[in-house]
């Protein structure tokens, strides 16, 4: 069954644009990889997914649920359901890390100040950021913070997990972590969505990958099959870092 | 020539049309929510505590100059025409009713205004307010509702301090500078300013709250751009804030005029 299922997505910013019918679909536990250049729109993909962003035209539906249309309030249950891992870990940085991993508890969750922060520690051993938790997000390495969005992200357990360059600008150390992370989560039977320019990342983590092409999908499959597909050359010139 | 002049007057009106309506949005965003559960009052009074308690030292040092700088002003200008007995009453009246309030209004545009504009435009282009949204919560309950209630809220209440700070300052000039008696000054005062005086000059600030609030919540959301974007958006913000008060102060005056009139 497709978790995930987009369908002739249209999108532009003004005069430009973006996206000129994207299909895609993701089935259940299955991690998809969305690739491209800059500036294709794959970010514009994940953030409508959760309703970030509103196509222009096409339908995008969660577990059969055209989500399109929803409004603000309507949105609240698919935000709990899929969460979304930022670029740069979009942590409150008003907040420390304690409080910026029980935001989502404290929000939608009855669970009581003693039970949430015992979550928070069991989550933040989870990521290797134990000893952390008074910090502020200012005073963490980039590494960290990233681990500690995808910690915030993940805390409510989400049946879908939609990653926004989770290895962007990171060292191979901490890049071999979050992809451990992303294995990790794969095995409880998540759906997720990776979008990466990081394509040992890709290769590594994702069942499946799009290839996005001039506001399309270009190619779509196993890394196998697109290897050996009709998008085989553009595949190779992206990974080679050569124009599309 | 023309035709650039009437190009620029047209998106002039354009850009005023599409502020005012996404003024007008944001308050009814507003007013939708603040009706809703869940209702951050923590965030509240921790908006109190920066917008009213951090700026209490400027609108204090705001207030006493203005206060003691009228009385220096009227004291010598009346002097001359044997008036100097009226400074105690001039200044109080200027002050409830007219300076206290726009000055302490046009103090925290500067102050909370920039301040609220620069906070969420950083978290707007840094995704703190995307992240806010995709973790299924609010913007308008978390960031808005607690500005806009907090400058609602502390306003009034630094005018209130401003005008008897300016008090005091008018009083240690027409002292130290006009020999004039302190109980007489005292006097004056209490039997000139009314409580209607009083009313007319805070009501204006519930007003100008919102207009400080609005436009710096509105600006900040709209932030793009990055970190230039956000100094643009501040100066916006402080510059039409700043704008709206004293314009929409001769209207108010004028309002509450017609009120007064009314009512007597």
């Amino acid at each position: 069954m497709d978790v995930i299922e987009v369908k002739d997505f249209h999108k532009s910013f003004g005069s430009k644009v973006v996206h000129r019918g994207v299909n895609l679909s993701v089935r259940k536990g299955e991690c998809m990889g969305l690739v491209g250049g800059s500036g294709c729109g794959k970010s514009v993909i994940l953030r409508s997914l959760i309703g970030l962003e509103k196509p222009d035209r096409g339908s995008i539906k969660i577990n059969g649920i055209e989500i399109t249309g929803f409004n603000e309030n309507q949105l609240v249950d698919i935000r709990c359901k899929a969460a979304y891992v930022f670029q740069g870990g979009a942590l409150f940085d008003s907040m420390s890390v304690e409080d910026n991993l029980a935001y989502p508890l404290r929000e939608h969750t009855k669970l009581n100040d003693k039970q949430i922060q015992e979550k928070v520690l069991q989550t933040l051993k989870k990521f290797g950021l134990q000893g952390s938790e008074k910090l502020m997000p200012a005073s963490l390495s980039g590494g960290m913070q990233k681990r500690v969005g995808l910690a915030r992200a993940i805390i409510l357990g989400p049946e879908i997990i939609l990653y926004d360059e989770p290895t962007a600008g990171l060292d191979p150390y901490n890049t071999k972590k979050i992809q451990q992370t992303i294995l990790e989560l794969k095995k409880t039977g998540t759906t997720s969505i990776l979008v990466t320019h990081d394509m040992p990342t890709a290769f590594e983590v994702c069942d499946r990958m799009a290839l996005l092409l001039d506001g399309r999908v270009a190619a779509e499959g196993t890394k196998d099959e697109l290897k050996a597909g009709e998008a085989a050359d553009h595949l190779n010139r992206f990974v080679n870092g050569e124009a599309t | 020539m023309i035709h650039s002049l009437t190009f620029s007057l047209g998106n002039m009106f354009v850009q005023l049309f599409h502020f005012l309506g996404g003024v007008m949005g944001l308050f009814n965003d507003f007013v939708s929510h603040i009706r809703t559960r869940p209702f951050y009052a923590k965030l509240v009074v921790e908006q109190m505590y920066h917008i009213g308690l951090r700026s209490f030292v400027l609108v204090a040092a705001t207030a006493i100059s203005t206060g003691a700088v009228m009385s220096l002003q009227f004291g010598f200008g009346l002097e001359r025409f044997g008036g100097k007995l009226y400074v105690p009453k001039v200044v109080s009246l200027s002050l409830f009713r007219e300076l206290g309030p726009v000055f302490t209004s046009l103090m925290l545009a500067g102050r909370v205004g920039a301040g609220i504009t620069a906070e969420i435009g950083s978290m707007v282009v840094t995704q703190q307010i995307d992240a806010i949204r995709a973790l299924g919560t609010s913007p308008t309950k978390k960031i808005v509702i607690p500005r806009v209630l907090a400058t609602f809220l502390m306003l009034p209440l630094l005018t209130t301090f401003a005008n008897f700070i300016g008090l005091i300052g008018a009083l240690l000039i027409c002292v130290a500078e006009l020999k004039l008696d302190p109980f007489f000054f005292y006097q004056k005062v209490f039997t000139t300013v009314t409580l209607k005086d009083f009313v007319v000059g805070i009501s204006k600030t519930f007003f100008f709250a919102m207009f400080i609030s609005l436009v710096g919540c509105y600006y900040g959301l709209r932030t793009t751009g990055g970190t230039q974007g956000v100094g643009s958006a501040t100066t916006k913000s402080v510059v039409t804030s700043s704008i709206l008060i004293v314009i929409g102060d001769f209207f108010l005056t004028k309002l509450f005029w017609i009120f007064e009139k009314w009512t007597s």
